[in-house]
């Protein structure tokens, strides 16, 4: 029985051939020591090397054709992009998917100027509040957590851009008093800003200076990245309200979804007394974003984007996908200190596509084989 | 366990308000290290040490959490089978030590008795210091609680701190087994039809630190 759609079943025969690439890039002499930690999103492929595959030029002319159309067939855009998105379209395509654009080519440009004015009007009516009382605890937390936001990043330590951030957090924790700001939701405006950055420079972002865009343009992805990070927040809201149901709801999920798929590692952390909890909270409350470098989390942001409910239900399989990868290190560990500090520090440094691609198509695998039959392989 | 390389193992967790330097303090105690600009802490991080302490091994297994209000829900289950609880504030930022209070309940709802440790952290700038030391040890005196002020930026007291909580807790550990000895000895020459009821208050009162 062949779990896999057919369109997805191409993607993992394709797949073959980025390892191959891969695989023949190990065995060059001169490959950097050090990946960056943004670096080579520009390539759709791992492989390092500057120059489309055939492959990949095809691809990216499927997503202009279905962009170029009057109205963009929104099922085939997310099917195309389930396997990555090309970084040309990548800032569009995630507008569209995210539901902040709409299909209709002739409206957006309309939707995304009273969109924009939107926000800066929010920013109007309610920035200057940040340090009136019921609002500062708030902002001072906003304030304290920005310069701890991807500290290894130059980029975000641009005073401008820890401002951007400021007031997208501000303004979105005080439109929502239910959850208000939690830590963890600064992480999830990252990748939304360097993709929507993106639209604008040719060059790599970890050091880009971002006082040489024009305001306009900041301007533009500041609004952009509040809106998109807000439709995602949507789906995931309960992971901060009150006692964070959500995440306890979904770790639960997990325990119960690996103690099915593995055994033998859910009998393992169950016998040195590790909780799911002790490291799979971080998981769901930054989407796994403390877990891979940024690269990998925007190639997964394609695919949780393309996927109905993504990020609040997909999420889980992947996690499940990701847990049981390390398996054999898991296993191999004999006692729980060991263990914690393993799941706490999966070395994730060096990967990329390739990695995240084999790690969505399992965890699309979990899906089919779990979710519409929850008692089945059960114990 | 076959191989344990130490006589004795104890949890200990770092609470207090976000950014007192908590996982700062955990950084150069655990890796001798310090970064201006750590990520925030998520959940839980973990950290394990090891040291000698009269004559034997004592290895630490130490447990930073996340300062924010909306964590407390989370952290409260990192509380269990806790030896030691260190308590931090910050001595340029007063609210978070009138916070310590708050901390303080908080321990108090999740543990029965547990060694406790007040730290205020990030001493290294006389100009910018708002808590005073005597303000601080007047409150840990009132709550029974040692005082400690570090700077894990500097490296100031933060080794003194971890060994004499970890001396601390050890003591406890030690006082605790010999009650437990005595109490065998006592209950083996007596009969008494109340036991059951007197080990639950002696449980209840027991005191730690």
């Amino acid at each position: 029985l062949s779990v896999l759609p057919k369109d997805t079943t191409a993607e993992f025969s394709a797949g073959t051939g980025e390892r191959a690439a891969l695989h023949r890039q190990r065995s060059l002499p001169h490959r950097p020591p050090v990946i960056p930690l943004v670096a080579r999103m520009a390539d759709q492929n791992t492989s390092g090397t500057p120059a489309m595959t055939e492959r990949e030029a095809s691809r990216l002319d499927k997503f202009k054709q279905l962009l170029a159309g009057p109205n963009t067939d929104l099922e085939e855009l997310r099917k195309l992009s389930w396997s990555g998105i090309p970084r040309q379209v990548r800032p569009i395509t995630w507008k569209l998917l995210s539901g902040y654009l709409p299909a209709n080519a002739e409206r957006r440009e309309s939707v995304l100027q009273r969109k924009r004015q939107e926000y800066f009007g929010f920013i109007q009516q309610y920035y200057n509040s940040r340090n009136d009382e019921n609002h500062q605890d708030t902002y001072r937390q906003i304030h304290i957590d920005i310069p701890r936001t991807n500290p290894l990043i130059p980029l975000f330590q641009q005073a401008s851009v820890q401002e951007i951030f400021e007031r997208i957090l501000f303004i979105w924790a005080i439109r929502h008093p239910a959850s208000g700001y939690v830590q963890g939701i600064n992480d999830l405006v990252t990748p939304f800003f360097v993709v929507y950055v993106f639209e604008y420079i040719e060059e790599e972002v970890e050091n880009f200076d971002v006082s040489s865009l024009e305001e306009e343009a900041l301007r533009n992805i500041e609004a952009d990245s509040f809106w998109c990070m807000s439709k995602l927040l949507d789906g995931i809201q309960d992971n901060y309200t009150f006692a964070q149901p959500g995440i306890q709801r979904k770790v639960k999920a997990l325990e119960e979804l690996v103690s099915r798929i593995d055994e033998s590692v859910h009998r393992h952390m169950q016998h040195y007394e590790v909780e799911y909890l002790q490291f799979a909270f971080r998981w769901m409350n930054n989407l796994l974003m403390r877990e891979l470098p940024l690269r990998c989390t925007i190639r997964l942001w394609d695919t949780y984007q393309a996927e109905p409910e993504g990020f609040s239900h997909f999420h889980l399989y992947v996690c499940a996908a990701f847990l049981v990868k390390w398996r054999k290190e898991i296993l191999e560990e004999r006692d729980f200190q060991g263990l914690m500090i393993l799941l706490q520090n999966l070395p994730t440094m060096h990967w990329g596509n390739e990695e995240v691609s084999v790690l969505l198509a399992e965890a699309y695998r979990l899906k089919f084989a779990f979710a519409d039959a929850p008692n089945h392989y059960k114990r | 366990m076959a191989g344990k390389d130490y006589n004795h193992l104890f949890k200990l967790l770092i609470i207090g308000d976000s950014n007192v330097g908590k996982s700062s303090l955990l950084l150069r105690f655990a890796d001798n290290s310090f970064s201006g600009s750590y990520i925030t802490t998520i959940g839980v991080d973990f950290k394990i040490r090891t040291v000698d302490m009269e004559g034997e091994r004592v290895k630490l297994q130490i447990w930073d959490t996340a300062g924010q209000e909306r964590f407390r829900t989370i952290t409260s289950t990192y509380y269990r089978n806790t030896h030691g609880v260190i308590i931090v504030y910050d001595v340029t930022n007063p609210d978070s030590f009138v916070n310590v209070k708050r901390w303080l309940n908080e321990i108090s709802e999740n543990c029965d008795s547990v060694c406790k440790i007040l730290v205020g952290n990030k001493n290294d700038d006389p100009t910018k210091k708002k808590v005073d030391s005597q303000d601080a040890m007047r409150f840990g005196e009132t709550v029974g609680v040692r005082v400690f002020e570090t700077s894990a930026k500097e490296n100031i007291n933060v080794e003194e701190m971890f060994m004499a909580f970890t001396r601390m807790v050890l003591r406890a550990k030690k006082q605790s087994q010999d009650r437990a000895e005595r109490e065998r000895e006592r209950e083996k020459d007596t009969v008494n039809i109340n036991a059951h009821r007197d080990r639950d208050r002696r449980k209840r009162g027991k005191k730690c630190c």
